[in-house]
C-alpha cells in the first residue's frame, strides 16, 4: 500500500496572535512552527497504515523552504519519504494550493506509481478553508470524504467513520481514495531518538509547481477587538469556596 | 434582485439550526433567497421556511441522495446551480455545509470562501472570514464568476419569524451516475445519548495543571455534583490522560455551557476558541496572569488540587 499525507507548516501561537504592522501576515518573530493538529494525526495514520498493510508512506508539503522542518518531523515519527513543493512563502489561496498539489502528485505517481490512499487534515489550523483535499480528489477523479476519525482497510476498500452528534456515520470508499481526517483519529506518537537521527539525514525530495492563483485574494488580517477584562476575583485557594458556591447559586446551577 | 441559493443543512429531516443564520445573512445582503434541500425527508423543513421570508425552495431528490453523500450532494447542487442560473450560493459553515460547498467550488472551478462573517456586494465582492477558529479575521476580495461561501456559525442571529407564508416548492431531480454515490453513508452507529460535551449545561475542564489521568477524579466528582461533564485541553489528550472526545478547542469540541469551570488551563488560542461561547467562565489557576484568568468572568487564584476538593466538600 502506498500512502501519501499532505501537511502544512503553521505558526504555533500561544494566548494571542500578533500581526505585522502592515497587517499582511502574522508576526512570527517570537513563534515556533508546527504541523496543523489534524495533519499530525494524518501523519500517524499513514505510519500505521503502512505498519499494518506494508508498502511505503510519503509526506508532502507546499510551502517555504523552512517547511522542511515539518517534513523531517514526519520522517522522525516513521514516514518513509518526504517531498517539498517550494513556494516563496506568500499566502496561497485554496485553489492555487490544490492545483500545486495536484501537479506534484501527478509527477510523483508517474515516477513511482499511484498512491492508494491520500490523507489530508480536515482544515488547516491557520487558514481553515475546508477544501484543499476535496479539490485534489475531484481533480484526480477519486472518491473522498471529510471529517474522518477512524480508518480501516477492508480488501480494496477503506471503511471510514465520521463523527456526528448522535454517533458515527460509516463510509466505504474504493481505493485509490482521498480522506480528510480529524484530530482524534489516533494519538500521534512522539519521535524516538533513532527517528530523530534518521530524519536529520533524510533526503528531502523536491517537485516544482507554479500554480495559477485562484479567485480568493487576501487583502489584510485584523485582530478581533481586545475585550476589556471584567474578571471578578473570588479569592485565593480554598478560602474562595464560599464565594464560588454563591456564584453557583446566582447562576441557578446550585 | 440577485438570487442566492441557500443550502439548508439537514440530517434526514432534522435541520442544523445554524442553517437559518445563513438565510438571515443572505437576506441582510438584500439577496432574494431560494432554499435548497437535498435528500429525503426535507419537505416539512422546506415548508416551514416561509415564516423567515423564503419564498421558494428547491427539493433535490434522487435515490442516490436519500442519506448524506458528499460527492453526490455536490454534483446535485452544481446541476441545480447551472439550471437555475444562480451565481450566489451559500451554506452554513457546518461539516456538511463546508464539505458540500467545497465540492461545488471544485466542480465549477470557482473559489469557495469558508466561514464568512460579513460581505459587501460589489465588483469584486469584499468578504470578512475567520481564521484560527475565530481568533483572527481575514479580509478577502473575491474575483470570480460565482460567489460561493459558507457563513460562520453563530456570527449571525437567526432571522426573526414573521407571519406564516407559503413556500413555493420546486422539485429537481439531478442526473447522477454511480460514481456520484460512491461516497455515501452506508451505516450509522448511534452512541448512547445523554449529556454530551457540546450540549452540557456545566463543563468542568482540566488542563496541564491537573498533572495526570488520576488527577481528573475530583473534576469528575465536581462535574457529577453540578450535572455536568468533564472536558480538557489539547495537552491533556496529547499526554493520553483523557480521550480526544473530551477535548475542548479548535480541533476538539466547541462548547457553550451556562458555566465553564476551567481548572489549571492557561487558555491558549487552541483551547480558548472552543470555550469562548460559554455563557460564564470560572477559572482556577495558580498563575493569576494566565490568559484564561483574564478572560474569565470569575477567577480563583490557587491550586486546583486544593480548591476543587474543598468545593466538593462544600457542595456535598
Amino acid at each position: 500500500m502506498r500512502v501519501l499525507v499532505c501537511v502544512k507548516r503553521v505558526p504555533a501561537p500561544g494566548a494571542r496572535i500578533a500581526l505585522t504592522n502592515d497587517q499582511q501576515a502574522i508576526d512570527t518573530r517570537n513563534l515556533g512552527f508546527a504541523t496543523s493538529p489534524h495533519e499530525e494525526c494524518a501523519v500517524e495514520g499513514a505510519v500505521q497504515l503502512v505498519a499494518d498493510h506494508g508498502g511505503s508512506s510519503t509526506v508532502i508539503t507546499m510551502g517555504p523552504p523552512e517547511s522542511e522542518e515539518q517534513l523531517r518531523y514526519a520522517v522522525s515519527v516513521g514516514i518513509d519519504n518526504a517531498v517539498l513543493v517550494p513556494t516563496d512563502g506568500s499566502d496561497l489561496d485554496p485553489q492555487a494550493t490544490a492545483r500545486g498539489l495536484v501537479d506534484a502528485i501527478r509527477i510523483l505517481e508517474e515516477r513511482d506509481g499511484g498512491f492508494d490512499v491520500i490523507l489530508f487534515g480536515n482544515e488547516s489550523a491557520d487558514a481553515g478553508g475546508y477544501q484543499v483535499g476535496i479539490r485534489v480528489a475531484r481533480a484526480l477523479g477519486r472518491p473522498t470524504v471529510s471529517g474522518i476519525k477512524d480508518i480501516e482497510v477492508d480488501g480494496s476498500e477503506i471503511v471510514a467513520r465520521r463523527e456526528i452528534p448522535s454517533g458515527f456515520e460509516v463510509y466505504r470508499l474504493k481505493m485509490p481514495a482521498v480522506l480528510a481526517v480529524r484530530e482524534g483519529l489516533n494519538l500521534p506518537r512522539y519521535p524516538t531518538l533513532p527517528g530523530r537521527l534518521k530524519s536529520r539525514k533524510a533526503e528531502i525530495g523536491s517537485v516544482e509547481s507554479d500554480p495559477d492563483p485562484g479567485g480568493q485574494r487576501m487583502v489584510r488580517f485584523e485582530s478581533p477587538p481586545e475585550q476589556e477584562s471584567r474578571t471578578v476575583l473570588l479569592g485565593e485557594g480554598a478560602a474562595a469556596v464560599p464565594a464560588i458556591v454563591e456564584v453557583l447559586e446566582t447562576l441557578g446551577i446550585r | 434582485m440577485t438570487t442566492a441559493l441557500v443550502l439548508i443543512d439537514h440530517d434526514r429531516g432534522v435541520m442544523a439550526e445554524t442553517s437559518l443564520q445563513s438565510v438571515a445573512f443572505a437576506g441582510a445582503l438584500g439577496l432574494d433567497v431560494e432554499a435548497v434541500l437535498i435528500g429525503a425527508d426535507a419537505e416539512p423543513i422546506a415548508a416551514s421556511l416561509g415564516t423567515y421570508g423564503v419564498a421558494k425552495a428547491h427539493l433535490v431528490e434522487h435515490a442516490e441522495l436519500s442519506d448524506f453523500a458528499p460527492e453526490a450532494w455536490g454534483d446535485a447542487l452544481a446541476q441545480l446551480v447551472v439550471v437555475s442560473g444562480a451565481k450566489v450560493v451559500l451554506a452554513t459553515g457546518t461539516d456538511r455545509g463546508n464539505e458540500v460547498l467545497a465540492h461545488l467550488g471544485a466542480i465549477l472551478d470557482q473559489p469557495m470562501v469558508a466561514n464568512v462573517t460579513s460581505a459587501e456586494i460589489g465588483d469584486p465582492w469584499r468578504l470578512t472570514r475567520i481564521r484560527w477558529g475565530g481568533s483572527l479575521f481575514e479580509h478577502v476580495e473575491l474575483e470570480a464568476g460565482f460567489q460561493l461561501l459558507t457563513v460562520a456559525p453563530h456570527s449571525w442571529e437567526p432571522p426573526i419569524a414573521g407571519a406564516d407564508a407559503e413556500v413555493v416548492l420546486e422539485r429537481f431531480e439531478p442526473t447522477l451516475d454511480e460514481t456520484a454515490g460512491r461516497t455515501r453513508v452506508v451505516d450509522r452507529v448511534t452512541l448512547n445519548a445523554g449529556i454530551t460535551l457540546a450540549t452540557a449545561p456545566v463543563v468542568v475542564g482540566g488542563g496541564r495543571g491537573v498533572g495526570s489521568a488520576e488527577g481528573f477524579a475530583p473534576l469528575e466528582e465536581l462535574a457529577g455534583l453540578l450535572g455536568g461533564v468533564v472536558g480538557c485541553s489539547r495537552v491533556v489528550t496529547n499526554n493520553g490522560w483523557r480521550p480526544h472526545t473530551d477535548q475542548v478547542g479548535q480541533t476538539g469540541t466547541r462548547i457553550a455551557p451556562d458555566l465553564y469551570i476551567a481548572c489549571g488551563i492557561s487558555g491558549a488560542i487552541q483551547h480558548w476558541v472552543g470555550a469562548m461561547a460559554s455563557k460564564k467562565i470560572l477559572a482556577i489557576n495558580t498563575d493569576r496572569e494566565a490568559n484564561m484568568m483574564s478572560k474569565a468572568d470569575y477567577a480563583v487564584v490557587g491550586d486546583l488540587h486544593e480548591v476543587v476538593p474543598a468545593l466538593i466538600e462544600a457542595l456535598s
